[in-house]
């Protein structure tokens, strides 16, 4: 009847996060980067909620839960950070960004 | 039968936008890339209804297609990012970076495959459902200290994020 299965949420799962990874891992521009993190996290949080569901256990959508506010923090404090470098060095570019010290 | 079918809708038009998201042909500026994410996050949310988990989907959409694209778009707006369109693609990284990331999702489909099939066994149908009372529950009950430490680590983000936006960083 409902042909779809734990391994096709998981197969989707890992496209995106490999979507995500060839992002962060070509792009050049670190919003662009950080938005490929974010595809990543949301493709862990698809595999998670299809493990819970198919499993019977509702501890992996309490995970995904904690891992979306967790997001939310970590974006809000990863974006300060980049408007606090970019006042620095007038760019977002990661090829202008490759010394520590501001 | 539908369920199948918004299946493979959901799950082919969240990787398209998540493809447009990093790789768009058209165009390269961030606000392009933020719409494309919104909408992969609207379909994701669609594949989370599909799972039955429909307090999460709901939290999907207001937290992440309410919220950080908000953010994001308030930055790129902040910021002015007129450069990155005239900077040239490499082509040698981004033949390397499709080898490195096809071995990955070799490796992850490999892994994938090891698991026994579910879908053609009826006998575990699954019966979860991620509705907010049972959700709330193991919330407030099991869990809830990890909660109240989210709540110190969202205050924690709130004043780092402070700190950080002031005019001089000392």
């Amino acid at each position: 009847m409902n042909g779809v299965g734990l391994e096709h949420y998981l197969i989707v799962s890992a496209a995106l996060f490999c979507i995500g990874l060839f992002g962060v891992v070509t792009r050049r521009s670190v919003l662009v980067i950080y938005m490929s993190l974010e595809l990543m996290l949301n493709a862990a949080n698809l595999a998670l909620v299809a493990m819970s569901r198919f499993n019977g256990n509702l501890d992996g959508q309490i995970m995904v839960f904690f891992t979306i506010t967790v997001a939310a923090a970590e974006v809000s404090v990863g974006l300060a950070l980049i408007v606090a470098l970019y006042r620095k060095r007038q760019s977002t570019h990661v090829e202008d960004l490759t010394t520590m010290k501001l | 039968m539908t369920q199948e079918i918004l299946f493979y809708v959901f799950s082919f038009l969240t990787l398209l936008s998540g493809i447009l998201v990093v790789a768009n042909p058209v165009s390269r500026n961030p606000v392009t890339s933020a719409m494309f994410l919104v909408l992969t996050i609207l379909f994701m949310a669609g594949l989370f209804v599909l799972l039955h988990a429909f307090f999460l989907a709901a939290v999907q959409i207001l937290v992440y297609a309410g919220a950080v694209i908000v953010l994001f778009l308030f930055v790129i707006m902040l910021l002015d990012l007129k450069e990155e369109e005239t900077r040239r693609v490499r082509k040698i990284g981004a033949g390397i970076g499709i080898l490195a990331v096809a071995s990955v999702f070799g490796l992850m489909a490999r892994t994938i495959g090891t698991i026994p099939p579910t879908a053609s066994s009826g006998a575990s149908r699954p019966t979860l459902e991620g509705l907010t009372a049972p959700l709330g529950n193991a919330l407030f009950k099991q869990y809830l200290l990890p909660f109240e430490i989210l709540s110190i680590l969202l205050l924690v983000a709130m004043v780092g994020v402070i700190l950080l936006s002031k005019k001089d960083l000392r």
